[in-house]
Order: structure tokens, then C-alpha cells, then sequence
């Protein structure tokens, strides 16, 4: 049996691919079952996170060395069944079909061995060479739940090992039926659901065997049946008859059952699952009698109860971004205080011109190193703590409510407080998203949230020269208008809105592993966009600076800044610098005014002013870029002009309001 | 204007009207899939029958005749919606249709024999309470007197006692009867293990009609509330031994 490595009829291989595997495995497994820990085990370090093809889905693979040979091993995502279209889905079933791994190592949770089986069921309907890892054994015994391995090999018809896999337990065994599975590449057997539905199976099954699509005959003719939408085209352009048929039986069946053909597929499929289940769980009696509270129910009764729940989201919501600023802060000035002494990197006027733009390229750098490493980093880092023990799951589930008013569910959470950090990973983050409508209203609101950049200007405008209180009203103030936009946005942006169904996974103590995975997937999007943005834009910033386009543009920018915002002239090409780098307004004012005490030249309106427009007004072109490349230039420019014209308006008003009080 | 055309105008107009002051034309139009032109017209009808009052742009309201006939409608229909799941096993999910079709044809008498026959049942299959009826008896056993006649079923056919999951107590168990609500959804929740026949109970809700947290095959789920609304169990004794 050869490997992918050997093969020399695809075309040369993506750069992002590893390169001479002798094979190719593919993990695949609900969410919240330990894949990610299995995963990192086998691999260790080597693992290129990237994005399928053409997808909008996350793709993680790496490379296993064993006994000599290299495997490379593909993380699928974490899904719970193929049949409800989604992009997950479609990725992980076409890449078992059609890409033909040397095995499926299917991960599965023994405390929940039922739902797991369920996805199984579907694996094996996919017939590739299949094993099975149950997980998290340790945890189950914990439940009192014991599972007869042997046992369910036997019943699966398929290699089943024990693992633990956080901490390193099982992974040998399971290695070497890797390797032997791979080698060997066993056809698994069939799973036979009810008569009524194997009759109609066989029916399908001779005709479709004349036909040429790379998916297994059993699998085509199940999807035929459940009127998949994806599997319906593919055949009917070879075969329409066969389609037609297919429907006819799918209409029998839900004429025989009363229920859409779908949910009586789930249900077979269950209803293996369960027989399986009874047969290899032996679960234990507590001796007191009385169901012990886990410690999982203690904990929810704190962070779900309806007032102390609300006041853990705000101190762990509040308290991370209070940490990141007050240390981030800290750890910036150490790195800029280093750094300034290999080069200057305050803005350069003048000069030769390869010196304008090294030194702009230069500082692009700087600002980049000193957000993302002090703020961005650690801010990700903690977040990822906070999400892989399970707690993040409670935050949607508390603040599901409120979403709900702004056309989103309480999934929606996790982008919003990665925006804090960075905008980029967050506009990526909405496409847990369920619906395309709800994806949008997402990243609109992600846009519109203060990221480390703001609040640098923030809190270095107001926050020092007005005070403190005023730079957090600025952030209340935010959150309001997020509400209202996002209130209107629901209304006005076409398309459905789908409810929260979120598995409630137990609390653990987060894997160290896992969460270094999480933050770098996260953080990486930030150097693939928002450094060569910065670099790039700097440069160009400063060859602006330098053919003398400050001036002319000042002025036609004044009855904006001048009139309408109560702003001095020079502010205007500041805030053109700031669609580069949102903290380039606060950098550029203080090499305009000559100093940094920016209340010597300006009021405190206007400071407040200043920062408003700044957070508000366009999102930074690395955001543009990724609106783009996730929802298209159409929607990306709709978003940038709504912020423009929404800033300038609420600063104006802002202006004449703030003049009565202060 | 047809009588059974009458009665679902009116039945519609009680039903807004339940949650607003009037119910507009742009509300009753949306509601019953027709266009704002003919409800105005339709409401001008009423209004003539003396069934409603109506003011254009304001909306209509029910008059005391006209909301009389739309509780006879909304009993009929409801005790037509615990017959057709409870005695004759209908899926649940097309009782409503079914009930809203025969509302219109059954009398009076069929409608006190199936109150009677099913024991004057509280709800509707889908939690909404049924009215106590208009014929001015005490209690029941007073109208079986009357009527000289105790129709009854068997206990077993009456056992099933249908709730929205979201009724449940906190220990309360059910055994799924039937899911409503779009395709994609049910199928979701079918492929997390929400099955029919599958037992589940709510371990947790969250504050303000928050999603409801249902424990169902060794995993817990956090779900809508609205979408568990729609998801309906048999919690009685005799669907869970």
C-alpha cells in the first residue's frame, strides 16, 4: 500500500502541506472530546494551522514520526453529524470520501458514548479504513462509567483503544494501530440500520453502481435518501432517474414513520448507537445512594445563577481587560525603550527619501512587536485559559439573552471579546457563526469594538490628560451604540437568524498544549495581515508625509475636523494615518505638536472628541482586508462608510454636547 | 364571505389581539398569508356583521359577539388537537393543521361530547389552555348528569400528558413526544441526541427566558428558549416506567 508521499499524480504539493509523508491519517470526532489534545500528542510542535481550499473552515495538520515513518496527520473539524449542510461538514465528509486518508481515527468521549457512537455510525457510512479512541477514560470512571473496549471493537467491527490523551495515556497503543491500520487499510463492515430502510438502501444500490462519483455506493445511496442537497446534484447530472427513485422511497419512508426522512435516519442511527452504548457501558451505582453534585454542578450553580452569574461575566470579562492594559502597558514601554535604541522609530519628515520609507517601514514594525507581543498576546492567551475550561460556554449562555436584541446568539461572545484584542482574529472568529446574516452582523459589531490599538489612543488621549472616568464612558458609551447599530443592522441586513444549541461541556483544567494552540491560531492571522499591513502602510504613510500631501490635505479635510468636529486643522491627516494603524492618530499627533502633552494643545472636548472618532471610524485596513476576504469588497466598503459617516456624525454631536458640559 | 373565512379572520384578530390593543391589517395580512387589500375588505365586512370594530389605519377590534364566536373557534380547535394526538395518535406536528380545518365544520354537540369523552382537558397538545365551557354547569359530573351520559375513555389512551420542555420542573423527566420548528433545526437537535422516545429533563434554566440547559444522553445542551418551546414531551408516569 503506498502513501500520498509516493504518489506522483497530483500536482505538486501546497507549500502549507507536509512534504513526503509515507501517509496520510485524518482525526475526526464531535467537539469537546479531546481531539485537539490527541492531535497535539501524536505531532508534537510540527503543525502548520492553515485554511481548507477555497474554505472559510480551519485547517490544522501535522506530522507524526514513528518507527521510522512519517505520517501526516489532518485535524478535521469538530462536528457532530453530516447532514446539516454545514461548511464543517462538507469539508470533513468530501475530504474522507474524495481524498482517500490511509485512516480515520475517530475520537470519541466514553462519558458520552452514546452521541459519539452517533457520529461514528456516519464515519463508517463513509467506509474508510476506521479505529476508534475512546477518550477522556479516566473521566468516565470518575462518572462511574466503565466501557468494555474489547467489547465495542467487537460490536464495531474496528480497532478501539482506551486514551487519555492530556496526559499522554493510551498514545503508544494507539500509534502503533495507526501504523497498522494505515498499512493495511480494512475496509469496515456495515452497520445495518431497520428493514425498512436497508430494503430501500438495496434498492438504490445496484443502479448507482453503474454510475462514476468517487463516494462510496452505500453512503450516495443514504444521502440520496435523506435528500442531501449536495449528494441530489451530484447524481443528478449522471443519473436524474435514480434521484427520483430515491425521493420516492424517502417519501415512503416518512409516509411509514410520520416524521421528515432526516430525523428518522438520526433516529436509526441512534437507535444503533444506543444498542452498542447498553451493551459495552457498565455504569455504577453510587454506594450512598444519592447522586453526588459533580463538581461541574457546583461551579454552574455560581456562574449560571442569575445575579452572581452576571457578576462573574463582568469581573472575568472586565478583569481580563483590566490585567492586559495595566501589565500590557508595562511590557510595551520595556520593548519600545529597548528597541528605540537600535533605531529611531518616531515618524521621519525628512530626508532622502529611502530613508522616509525605511524609517516608516521600521516603525510599522515597532508598533507591531509592541502591541501584539505586551497586549494581544497575553489578552489571547487568557482568553484561550478561560475558553479550553469550559467557562467560556457559561458566558454565552449568560449573555445569550441580550444577543438575542441584536439578531446574534450567545455564540456570538467569543468574537466580540476577541475584538478587544484585535479585530482581525475576530472578524475570523464569526464563522462560528451559524447563518451568513449572523456572520456579517457579527463581524460588523466585532469592527466597532475597541481593540488594543483604540485603546492605546484612548486611554492615552483621555484617559491620561482628561481622566480615567471619562476614558470608561468612552467604552460604556461604545457598548450602547453596539446595541443600537446592531439593532438596526438586524433589521435592515436581509437573511435568518438560526438560536443557540451549544453542547455544555464539564469544566477541566485547561491543557497547556491546547491552549498554546488556540492563542497561535489566533495570533498568527495577526502577523499574516497586520504586520505587512503595518510595514507597507507605514512606509506609504511617511512617503506621504514627504512629497508635501500634509498641507493640501489638512485643508480639504477642515470642514470636517474644523467645523463640524471643533478639531485644530492638523488632526485631519492624522486620522488618515489611523486607517493604516489605529494608534498612528495618537503617534503622529505628538510628532505634529512637537511633544506629548497633548493637553497643552488641545481641550478636553477635544481629547474626548479625538478618541471618540478614532474608535468609531473606519476599522484599520488589515480589518478591511479580512472583511474582504470573508464577506467580499461589497460588504467590506458598506461597513467602512457606515463607520465614517457614524463617527463624524457622533462626533460632531459629541463636540456641541460636550462643550455644555466640560 | 364564507363562514369558515369569518371564523378564521376572527380567530386570528383574538389572537393578536391577546398580545396588542388592536390588531392592525399589515398584522392580520402577515399572519394569514393574504394581502393587506383583502383584509381591509374583509374587516369591512366584519364590521358590517357587526363581528368587529374597525377603524382603517388603526385596525380591528372584536366585538363582544364576534370574540364569542372566536373562543368557540379557539375550544373547538384545541379540544379537536387533544383528540386527534391523544386518541387517534396523530403526529403531533400536524395536529395543528389538521384541528384548524375541522374547527370549522364540527357542532356543538360533537364539541360537548369530546369534552366530555376526553375529561375536559386543560391544554391543547402544544401547552395552551382550553376555556372551561360556556354551558353554565358547575362542574362536570354536573353536565354528565344532565346530559345522562358519561362518555370515558380508557385510562392508558388519556395517560400521555404533553408539555413543552420548557414546562418541566427541575427534576422533572420526558420522554420526547415531538419536535417543532424549521427542518435544519430539528435535524439539529436530532443529531445531538434528540431523538423521539429519547428521555431528557432540564437541569438548569437561565434567568429572563435564557436558553434552557437539557440533559439528554449523558451530554448537556444549552438551547434557546424558543427553540425548546417547540420541543415537546410526554412527562406523564406511565411514558417513563
Amino acid at each position: 500500500m503506498s502513501g500520498c508521499g509516493e504518489c506522483k499524480a497530483c500536482p505538486p504539493k501546497d507549500k502549507t502541506k507536509i512534504k513526503d509523508a509515507e501517509y496520510t491519517i485524518a482525526l475526526a470526532g464531535n467537539a469537546n472530546v479531546g481531539k485537539s489534545a490527541t492531535f497535539n500528542q501524536l505531532t508534537g510542535v510540527d503543525q502548520i494551522i492553515g485554511n481548507w481550499p477555497g474554505k472559510t473552515v480551519e485547517r490544522a495538520e501535522g506530522l507524526l514520526q514513528y518507527k521510522g515513518h512519517r505520517i501526516r496527520v489532518i485535524d478535521l473539524p469538530g462536528i457532530y453529524s453530516f447532514s446539516t449542510y454545514s461548511m464543517e461538514e462538507l469539508v470533513s465528509r468530501d475530504y474522507i470520501a474524495l481524498e482517500h486518508p490511509d485512516a480515520v481515527v475517530n475520537v470519541i468521549d466514553a462519558s458520552a458514548l452514546e452521541r459519539n457512537l452517533f457520529f461514528t455510525i456516519q464515519l463508517m457510512e463513509l467506509a474508510p479504513p476506521i479505529m476508534v479512541a475512546v477518550n477522556q477514560i479516566d473521566l468516565a470512571e470518575k462518572k462511574g462509567i466503565t466501557v468494555d473496549v474489547e467489547k465495542l471493537a467487537e460490536l464495531l467491527g474496528v480497532p478501539v483503544i482506551p486514551t487519555v490523551a492530556i496526559k499522554g495515556k493510551g498514545i503508544p497503543a494507539l500509534t502503533d494501530a495507526i501504523l497498522d491500520l494505515a498499512q493495511r487499510r480494512p475496509k469496515p463492515p456495515v452497520l445495518r440500520y431497520g428493514k425498512e430502510i436497508e430494503e430501500r438502501i438495496e434498492k438504490l444500490v445496484p443502479p448507482l453502481e453503474q454510475l462514476n462519483i468517487s463516494y462510496p455506493v452505500r453512503f450516495i445511496a443514504i444521502k440520496l435518501i435523506e435528500r442531501d442537497p449536495a449528494m441530489v446534484a451530484i447524481v443528478k447530472e449522471q443519473a436524474p432517474g435514480i434521484v427520483e427513485t430515491a425521493e420516492r422511497l424517502a417519501a415512503e419512508i416518512e409516509a411509514i414513520h410520520g416524521e421528515s426522512v432526516c430525523v428518522v435516519m438520526s433516529a436509526e442511527r441512534y437507535q444503533v448507537a444506543d444498542r452498542i452504548a447498553a451493551e459495552v457501558i457498565t455504569v455504577r451505582a453510587r454506594q450512598d445512594g444519592l447522586p453526588k453534585k459533580s463538581l461541574t454542578d457546583r461551579l454552574d450553580q455560581v456562574a449560571l445563577h442569575p445575579l452572581l452569574g452576571y457578576l462573574a461575566v463582568f469581573l472575568v470579562i472586565g478583569g481580563l481587560l483590566v490585567w492586559t492594559f495595566v501589565i500590557g502597558a508595562r511590557i510595551s514601554d520595556v520593548i519600545q525603550s529597548f528597541l528605540s535604541q537600535i533605531e529611531p522609530y518616531e515618524p521621519v519628515i525628512t530626508g532622502p527619501v529611502a530613508g522616509i520609507l525605511w524609517n516608516g517601514a521600521f516603525s510599522g514594525f515597532i508598533a507591531g512587536v509592541t502591541l501584539v507581543i505586551p497586549f494581544v498576546l497575553p489578552f489571547y492567551l487568557i482568553l484561550a485559559i478561560i475558553e479550553d475550561s469550559g467557562y467560556l460556554t457559561r458566558i454565552s449562555v449568560m449573555l445569550d439573552r441580550g444577543m438575542h436584541k441584536i439578531g446574534l446568539h450567545g455564540k456570538a461572545v467569543i468574537p466580540l471579546i476577541l475584538g478587544y484584542g484585535c479585530n482581525v482574529p475576530a472578524c475570523f472568529s464569526c464563522r462560528i457563526m451559524e447563518s451568513p446574516k449572523q456572520k456579517l452582523l457579527a463581524a460588523f459589531l466585532v469592527t466597532l469594538i475597541p481593540c488594543t490599538a483604540r485603546t492605546v489612543v484612548i486611554l492615552g488621549l483621555v484617559g491620561k490628560f482628561v481622566s480615567i472616568w471619562w476614558a470608561l464612558a468612552l467604552y460604556a458609551f461604545d457598548i450602547v451604540l453596539i446595541i443600537i447599530l446592531g439593532r438596526i443592522a438586524f433589521k435592515v441586513v436581509p437573511g435568518e437568524s438560526v438560536g443557540l444549541i451549544m453542547e455544555m461541556p464539564d469544566y477541566h483544567v485547561p491543557s497547556a498544549s491546547v491552549v498554546v494552540k488556540q492563542t497561535w491560531a489566533r495570533t498568527k492571522s495577526l502577523i499574516w495581515f497586520v504586520f505587512p499591513a503595518y510595514i507597507v502602510g507605514s512606509a506609504a504613510i511617511q512617503a506621504f508625509y514627504a512629497v508635501g500631501l500634509l498641507n493640501p490635505v489638512n485643508n480639504i479635510l477642515a470642514p470636517v475636523t474644523v467645523f463640524w468636529l471643533g478639531l485644530p486643522v492638523v488632526v485631519g491627516i492624522t486620522l488618515i494615518f489611523g486607517i493604516v494603524r489605529k494608534e498612528l492618530t495618537i503617534l503622529t499627533l505628538a510628532v505634529l505638536f512637537g511633544s506629548t502633552s497633548f493637553a497643552a494643545f488641545l481641550s478636553p472636548v477635544q481629547l474626548i472628541v479625538i478618541a471618540l472618532v478614532s474608535m468609531l471610524y473606519i476599522p484599520c485596513i488589515s480589518v478591511i482586508l479580512v472583511l474582504a476576504s470573508e464577506f467580499g469588497w461589497k460588504q467590506a466598503l458598506a461597513i467602512s462608510v457606515t463607520e465614517i459617516v457614524l463617527a463624524i456624525g457622533v462626533g460632531g454631536i459629541a463636540f456641541r454636547l460636550l462643550s455644555l458640559v466640560i | 364571505m364564507a363562514q369558515e373565512q369569518v371564523e378564521e379572520y376572527l380567530e386570528t384578530i383574538y389572537d393578536i389581539t391577546l398580545q396588542d390593543t388592536s390588531a392592525k391589517t399589515t398584522a392580520i395580512a402577515k399572519c394569514m398569508k393574504v394581502s393587506p387589500a383583502s383584509v381591509t375588505e374583509a374587516l369591512q365586512n366584519l364590521a358590517d356583521k357587526g363581528l368587529v370594530t374597525y377603524e382603517p389605519y388603526r385596525g380591528a377590534c372584536l366585538t363582544g359577539e364576534g370574540k364569542k364566536i372566536a373562543e368557540t373557534i379557539k375550544r373547538r380547535h384545541r379540544l379537536l388537537e387533544v383528540f386527534l394526538a391523544d386518541v387517534l395518535h396523530i403526529n403531533r406536528a400536524k395536529v395543528h393543521d389538521e384541528a384548524c380545518r375541522m374547527e370549522h365544520t364540527i357542532s356543538e354537540d360533537t364539541e360537548n361530547a369530546l369534552c366530555r369523552m376526553l375529561n375536559a382537558p386543560a391544554h391543547c397538545p402544544h401547552g395552551s389552555p382550553i376555556a372551561p365551557c360556556a354551558k353554565g354547569v358547575g362542574s362536570c359530573s354536573e353536565c354528565d348528569a344532565i346530559t345522562g351520559s358519561a362518555i370515558s375513555l380508557p385510562e392508558e389512551l388519556r395517560a400521555a400528558t404533553i408539555v413543552p420542555i420548557t414546562d418541566l420542573g427541575p427534576d422533572d423527566k420526558g420522554k420526547i413526544a415531538f419536535i417543532r420548528g424549521d427542518c435544519r433545526v430539528v435535524q439539529r437537535l436530532s443529531d445531538l441526541g434528540l431523538t423521539l422516545g429519547t428521555t431528557v429533563s432540564v437541569t438548569r434554566r437561565a434567568p429572563l427566558n435564557g436558553p434552557v440547559e437539557v440533559f439528554v444522553r449523558r451530554t448537556k445542551l444549552a438551547i434557546d428558549h424558543a427553540i425548546a418551546e417547540n420541543i415537546f414531551v410526554d412527562a406523564s408516569r406511565a411514558a417513563l416506567s
